[in-house]
């Protein structure tokens, strides 16, 4: 029987992304900003635009596969995807949906996509308008938990609470971001480094996430350019190799707005997952050079660490130390761009690509010799996703 | 109608079209706390859904059950994202666990000072806060601690 699994049969070829400007600031439309993005992509690996047959997006992505292979003239389409539910938790699942077509023969050369204009359109991190609201949002919204930080806090001060993890853990996680956004030209924070005392100092947005624990809202576009491994061999790039992902949540996780009934409540819910990824992967925990984190509240990259098994969670307060987070000498390089922190926040496809940029070598906070690159989507936001690259070396 | 734990303008609880969630709202207005139950198996679950996740049957029924519970956790909110809530922060959301009902969780505001310490543990009673002069009204299922410290 053929071994089902995707390990070493696609590769990222390309990676792609516009200028990023802070929320409602992009000086053009979210179509054009995605078309450009997937063009830089594009010429990053040398392939015709025009060859691309496959688009694949995450979280109601409003620039649709026909509208944009219309634009592009592309020859044919034969792969049109969206990752359902999960917001940011989507972002490598539309990698692992791109790779998956792939490895079937359903596409050739799938392009992963996310576009923001929030000027254009609307903001993640405000409450519903609305007059009456029906349905879980009924009873929550009343009670005025209406943003995802809101709705994520409990989950994590139930976790700090259960593990006596103090605001030093979620601290470390956001000064790391902010340090590697010091070396990134391209990050929105760069120029603007955090000290402990500017994070202590900070106000409350609602406890345990003060304003620096809460990922920044951006606009932009990333894309993402997979094609099969023999074929990324030919390109200009140096492959990044699929080694295994997973899409997911445990038993009888609840919507977001319902997610107090969660039974495992304090969790980032990548418990299954993160299982799954390895197993395809057949790699560890301890075999990873350097991850990316998705940040949308650090308390998400906390249990998230903790359930891709780098830590256990009574370790958490030693091993969240900034000095082991940091590139290029760190137990644990964390978000090496600067993430959704400190970067951008292109709803982690920004840490999608700078995942392969560590195994390029051309990180602006490089790990040496990174060979083994891991990428975890939107925690806590199910279904979440997690995706881990090798360099040839590893196949 | 008395003074609400958050000011007015926030949005207002309905029912869905379908019904679902009906004779919870229909319940607390009478100060009757209700979640739903497998008739055959005994197992709680909230919010509602149209089948028992236990057996997949779809037979549910509804029950009242005692209106106090234990925080499970908690957040307390100083950035306000509605309009409503303006210069209101902060205010403390609390999830409490009703251990006599299967440990179902429910979600509510901790009554008394916004700034009290609030204890992971802590056993809490509902108070049913009516909001008669809404259209349509409604009643909000609060929370206040039973230790004598709050509320």
């Amino acid at each position: 029987m053929i071994r089902r699994s995707l390990r070493g049969r696609v590769a990222v070829a390309g990676v792609g992304e516009t200028a990023y400007y802070r929320h409602g600031q992009a000086p053009e439309p979210e179509f054009v900003l995605c078309l450009k993005a997937i063009l830089a992509a594009c010429e990053d690996a040398g392939v015709d635009p025009r060859d691309i047959d496959g688009f694949a997006s995450y979280s109601n992505d409003r620039n649709d596969p026909p509208s944009l292979a219309t634009a592009l003239g592309t020859h044919e389409l034969r792969f049109s995807n969206m990752q359902w539910g999960g917001g940011g938790g989507g972002g490598a699942g539309a990698m692992a949906n791109a790779a998956a077509a792939i490895a079937g023969g359903l596409a050739d050369c799938v392009v992963v996509y996310r576009a923001l204009a929030q000027g254009q359109f609307g903001r993640f991190g405000q409450g519903s308008r609305a007059n009456t609201i029906t349905g879980d949002s009924a009873l929550t919204n009343p009670y005025g938990q209406m943003s995802p930080a809101q709705y994520y806090a409990p989950k994590a001060m139930r976790f700090m609470h259960e593990h006596d993890i103090g605001q030093e853990a979620l601290r470390a996680i956001a000064m790391a971001s902010y340090h590697h956004a010091q070396a990134n030209p391209r990050a929105v924070m760069h120029g603007r480094p955090l000290t402990e005392q500017g994070y202590d100092e900070s106000r409350w947005i609602t406890e345990p996430f003060h304003l620096y624990d809460c990922c920044m809202e951006n606009d932009g576009a990333a894309a993402i350019i997979l094609v099969s491994a023999e074929r990324a061999r030919d390109l200009k790039q140096t492959p990044a190799f699929v080694l295994g992902a997973a899409i997911g949540a445990g038993y009888r996780v609840h919507s977001t707005q319902a997610g107090f009934a969660t039974p495992d409540l304090a969790s980032s819910h990548f418990k299954t997952v993160a299982r799954h990824m390895y197993e395809m992967a057949e790699v560890g925990p301890t075999d990873v050079d350097v991850v990316q984190c998705y940040e949308n509240f650090t308390g998400g990259v906390l249990m998230s660490l903790v359930e891709h098994g780098f830590f256990a969670p009574e370790e958490a307060m030693d091993f969240l130390k900034l000095e082991n987070l940091l590139a290029p000498s760190g137990k644990l390089p964390l978000n090496t761009s600067g993430g959704n922190l400190a970067e951008c926040y292109m709803h982690g496809l920004e840490l999608q690509i700078e995942a392969v940029r560590q195994l390029r070598g051309q990180s602006t906070s490089q790990v040496a010799g990174a060979k083994v690159s891991l990428a975890v989507a939107g925690p806590m936001v199910t279904p979440v996703s997690t995706i881990i690259f090798g360099s040839e070396a590893v196949l | 109608m008395s003074e609400s734990y958050l000011p007015p303008g926030l949005p207002i609880p309905v029912p869905e079209p379908s019904g679902l969630s009906a004779p919870y709202w229909q319940g607390v207005r009478g100060e009757v706390l209700k979640v739903q139950r497998n008739p055959k198996t005994g197992v709680y679950q909230w919010p509602p859904q149209w089948i028992c996740h236990d057996t997949q049957t779809f037979d549910v029924e509804w029950v009242e059950v005692a209106p106090t519970g234990v925080i499970y956790s908690w957040t307390r909110v100083w950035h306000p994202v509605h309009p409503a809530l303006k210069e209101v922060g902060p205010y403390i959301v609390v999830v409490v666990e009703l251990p006599h009902a299967g440990k179902v969780r429910m979600l509510g505001n901790l009554l008394g000072d916004p700034r009290q310490e609030v204890v992971i543990g802590a056993p809490v009673e509902a108070v049913f806060e009516h909001h008669d002069d809404a259209a349509p009204p409604f009643t909000l299922v609060q929370w206040r601690a039973t230790d004598g410290k709050a509320g």
